[in-house]
């Protein structure tokens, strides 16, 4: 997980997001501990009320919880909730800037389409070359 | 708990250093006091520490009065520019040394963190290098377990090796056990990310005394071409403008209704570098 800090995004927000990242990828699978406040305070070398504030946005979704005095963790059946955020963002994030990119570039919808393709049948590949390593 | 500056002004000579600032320091908070050369951030620093004295006005901790008051200042550590060690006084001796003056200092984390740093136990404090200097002010801040510190340019000659590794301590030790932390400098990139309240000195005043968010919540930048760019300010409170070519950027206060912005016009955040340039640059600057 990488911080941008010339980013527009707010930084709670990439951390938000980078722990969601972790959470999709498994590196944080459900029911384990994530990393204390002051852990990701120095790791990032942020303020801990910026963490703090980034990790309650997952505490709110419910996909965090706190134990007391334990620490923080991954909630259950956070990974498929996390997919469906996902998912419903995907067009906002995704879809919609690339078609914008596309109209400035003066790309239509049928040379999209071609690329699309590509894109799909060369991300095959790379699943068969995963599959061969 | 906190630090309370109540109206405190300061001349040297025709020069007037500061001109009635008031500012709060709250506990277990980490603070940037930022301003350019001359603004009146160590004089300040001193005056907190009855280092200097007010000319008038006054500086509580915890609702006592600082001046000649030697409870209230040992709650403080202050770091600075000039270094009060004597002329042969060891690094180590000088940690025994302070441990008199702040029983709550915690020798054998100095001599670690020390370590850390390689910072010569047995060296002169007077023949450090500037680098080695600051890393020896600031292995005795982190060191000294006081509910304030106040750094006064915390990082002036270290690497960006020691400065990461300043950050963390800090940082490390902030989670550990939370302490009002202020942090005076130059360097407002780097710091940005660590505070969570500012305060900008312009001049010997306070220019703007808040949290980091709601700061960068007063304005925004907004970039395209001359034309949008001009029409969209139009009316609106700008800080400056800036032109590159048929590209303007305008740097504004206020904020932007959604939907308002035309087609063509970027929207970007301010950062605190940016809002800090664009306040305290001086006419013949813009």
């Amino acid at each position: 997980m990488e911080l941008n800090f010339n980013s527009e995004r707010p930084i709670f927000q990439q951390i938000a997001e980078g722990i969601e990242d972790s959470i999709l990828s498994g590196v944080f699978p459900e029911e384990s501990q994530i990393p204390s406040i002051t852990e990701f305070s120095v790791q990032y070398k942020i303020n801990p009320a910026t963490a703090l504030k980034g990790i309650n946005l997952l505490v709110d979704e419910g996909m965090i919880y706190k134990k007391r005095g334990l620490g923080m963790f991954v909630a259950q059946g956070a990974m498929e909730a996390l997919g469906k955020k996902r998912k419903a963002g995907f067009y906002e994030k995704f879809v919609a800037s690339l078609v914008k990119e596309a109209r400035r570039l003066g790309i239509g919808k049928e040379e999209l389409d071609v690329m699309l393709e590509k894109g799909f049948s060369e991300g095959e590949k790379d699943k068969e070359g995963e599959v061969v390593l | 708990m906190s630090i309370q500056i109540e109206n405190v002004s300061k001349g040297f000579g025709q020069v007037r250093a500061l001109d009635g600032v008031s500012a709060v320091l709250e506990e277990n908070k980490i603070y940037g006091l930022l301003g350019r050369n001359g603004a009146g951030k160590s004089t300040l620093l001193n005056i907190v520490t009855n280092r200097l004295f007010a000319d008038s006005g006054q500086v509580l901790v915890d609702g006592q009065r600082v001046a000649e008051n030697d409870d209230a200042l040992s709650q403080i550590f202050l770091t600075s520019e000039k270094t009060y060690y004597p002329e042969s006084m060891k690094v180590k001796d000088a940690f025994r040394w302070t441990r008199n003056f702040y029983p709550s200092f915690d020798e054998a984390f100095a001599l670690r963190l020390a370590g850390s740093f390689q910072l010569n136990l047995n060296g002169k404090i007077r023949g450090l290098s500037t680098g080695y200097a600051s890393i020896f002010k600031l292995v005795t801040a982190l060191s000294v377990n006081t509910p304030y510190v106040l750094l006064d340019e915390p990082v002036l000659g270290l690497d960006a090796n020691h400065r990461d590794l300043f950050y963390r301590v800090l940082l490390a030790k902030y989670g550990e056990k939370p302490f009002t932390v202020v942090l005076s400098t130059h360097l407002i990139e780097e710091v940005s990310s660590v505070l969570e309240d500012v305060v900008i000195l312009k001049n010997g005043r306070v220019l703007c005394a808040d949290s980091q968010e709601n700061l960068l919540a007063r304005g925004y930048a907004v970039s395209g071409t001359s034309s949008l760019v001009d029409s969209y300010i139009a009316g609106k409170e700008v800080l400056s403008v800036d032109s590159l070519g048929g590209l303007r950027t305008a740097y504004v206060l206020g904020k932007v209704e959604p939907g308002e912005l035309p087609q063509g016009l970027e929207l970007s955040r301010l950062n605190l570098q940016k809002l800090f340039i664009q306040l305290t640059n001086e006419e013949g600057e813009k």
